[in-house]
């Protein structure tokens, strides 16, 4: 499992309930439900990693979670997870309002656009960069709303959500993000896990 | 349940419906209209063998003009069951693995309690004095065949169509007897447009002079409603693939109204042969039945409320080119049972063959539902 599953699993209690928002293939699942006894659901819109999840005995509804979020109820779960595809949404605004309603807490991942190759290839190259946690081309990319650890933060800040926890993926190490650490995480991560609600 | 077990006997009837096992379920029964019946039959077949913890039997529903015999070859009809692409040996429902049991709904006409039975108190044929059932009284029946075959947790209860609302009905009734829940391109109320449908076909039979005559059958009227429910089974793009504007037999048109195309000709098959194998007046009961199920009304307005504190994992599934029971019918489900946090999973699967894909050699449906039941009957057995 990918080091940025391992982390928030560890965020996740055992027998909670969770909803993986964009669970793919269903492995952060799988493992939630198989060693952390948690009782999880996922919601995924490709139709072939859907089938993947119920073949599997996953409970995957197929759907966009655009649209879908609106029909679970109110705090219904204790943790939704949100795996890098925040800034892949029409309206993450929207989508991180529904979650947070949702979920008791959220915990949302987000490729750090601050990350020191990003900015050495557009501010060298000129073009816009395609990094390893970025591999698309602007035209291809499903990225539209790109942001930065720095950026989130400060969202978090604007509209009152509370961040009890931030982590960052810096060479494939898991680290803590402090007030004091922020900027220089803001460069050397590739990604930031974030504990809200 | 060995106390229940000397209420039923099980009996191979040796008249015209010999080849049928019939369950006479001496309990009595009160219909929703009111009347209470007693000592009625049930038809059903089995497939596989049942374990010896008797936790691997499946229940499968079928739909409206399906019968119990859902795969092999049909001993009556001598055509294959109508679920023979899912279940048989090594196939997504694997009778080497599973007990599959499927009943003749009542008002059927494969031998279970229906219109063309006797009525022991007139000894005539019911025909239309008939009591007009409902979804919940089929499947409240077909509890008492569980019963007598001593299986009191099913691994699955599965069906399309009408049977996916009868799967729906037994969640609701029977929260703990089943592992999985599988409905199948159904939905939970019978839609406007599918009430309309159904009595078109209805028309067409009571249209038929020969309808309620003695001796006789509505057979071009039961033929026109078949060919109109057909249409309803395929999709647009089906049917340009399948028929186009190809020509039957011939190179031009005949400036007739025999059947110049290949769909006409294809329909008026449909419904010749469907004659042959289906009661008329069974037609318009099992019909009726689908139009008065609505399961949201049933848990007054709240279809949450149907499947409150069902542990039972739940998958639903639908057709993208399903017009008929469209995916948007059967998301309100999924959303219903979201509502309530059931453990549900939902897959819409793309094909070109309409509401009929459940029936249909579909590779994605059926390596789905048969990877789900594998995986449920795997964590049954830990």
């Amino acid at each position: 499992m990918k080091k940025e599953f391992e982390a928030i699993s560890k965020i996740i209690e055992n027998n909670k309930r969770v909803l993986d928002v964009g669970c793919g293939d269903g492995t952060l699942m799988e493992y939630l439900k198989e060693k952390q006894k948690n009782d999880v659901r996922g919601l995924e819109p490709q139709k072939k990693l859907v089938q993947k999840c119920i073949a599997k005995g996953l409970p995957v509804i197929e759907g966009d979670a655009e649209k879908e979020l609106i029909q679970f109820p109110k705090k219904s779960f204790d943790y939704v997870v949100l795996s890098q595809t925040l800034q892949a949404f029409f309206n993450p605004e929207e989508v991180l309002e529904q979650l947070l309603r949702i979920g008791k807490q959220t915990i949302v991942s987000i490729p750090n656009f601050g990350y020191w190759k990003v900015r050495l290839h557009l501010l060298f190259k000129g073009t816009m960069p395609v990094t390893k946690n970025l591999p698309n081309e602007w035209y291809n990319t499903p990225n539209l709303h790109m942001c930065t650890i720095q950026d989130f933060v400060n969202f978090c800040d604007k509209k009152k959500i509370k961040i009890d926890k931030s982590m960052c993926l810096t060479n494939e190490k898991i680290s803590e993000i402090t007030k004091r650490n922020m900027k220089y995480k803001n460069i050397f991560s590739q990604l930031g896990i974030f504990l809200i609600e | 349940m060995p106390g229940l077990a000397g209420l039923f006997f099980c009996l191979i009837m040796n008249s015209e419906l010999k080849n049928i096992k019939r369950l006479i379920v001496n309990q009595s029964l009160e219909l929703d209209c009111g009347k209470i019946i007693k000592g009625f039959p049930l038809a059903y077949e089995t497939y596989g063998t049942l374990n010896k913890n008797k936790d691997n039997a499946i229940l499968a529903f079928h739909a409206l003009t399906g019968d119990q015999f859902c795969t092999n070859i049909n001993p009556i009809t001598k055509r294959e069951g109508w679920w023979t692409f899912a279940v048989g040996p090594g196939k997504a429902i694997d009778t080497n693995k599973y007990f599959v049991i499927c009943a003749n709904v009542l008002g059927g006409c494969m031998g279970s309690y229906g219109p063309k039975e006797i009525n022991p108190e007139t000894n005539k044929l019911f025909g239309t004095t008939f009591p007009v059932i409902t979804i919940r009284d089929i499947v409240r029946a077909q509890k008492y065949l569980l019963d007598s075959l001593g299986i009191e947790k099913l691994l699955s209860v599965i069906g399309g169509s009408m049977g996916g609302m009868q799967v729906l009905q037994f969640a609701a009734l029977y929260p703990e007897l089943s592992h999985s829940t599988i409905p199948i391109a159904c939905s939970a109320s019978h839609s406007a447009q599918n009430i309309a449908l159904n009595e078109l076909g209805r028309q067409a039979i009571m249209a038929d002079p020969n309808w309620k005559k003695e001796n006789s059958s509505p057979d071009k009227g039961l033929a026109v409603a078949r060919m109109a429910a057909h249409i309803t089974y395929l999709s647009k793009k089906g049917l340009e693939e399948k028929f186009g504007r190809k020509l039957q037999d011939k190179g031009s048109l005949k400036f007739s109204f025999d059947a110049d195309f290949q769909i006409e000709s294809y329909l008026r098959y449909q419904g010749a042969t469907f004659v042959d194998r289906f009661d008329a007046n069974s037609y318009l009961y099992i019909t009726r039945a689908m139009d008065y199920f609505d399961l949201e009304k049933q848990y007054k307005g709240n279809l949450s409320h149907a499947f409150k504190d069902n542990k039972s994992k739940f998958c639903i599934i639908s057709f993208s080119s399903d017009w008929l029971y469209p995916t948007i019918e059967n998301k309100e489900i999924v959303i219903a049972l979201n509502a309530c946090g059931a453990n549900v999973r939902f897959a819409e699967i793309n094909s070109d063959k309409g509401h009929d894909s459940f029936l249909l050699n579909v590779p994605e449906f059926l390596k789905t539902i048969g990877e789900f039941i594998n995986s449920t009957y795997n964590e049954v057995k830990k």
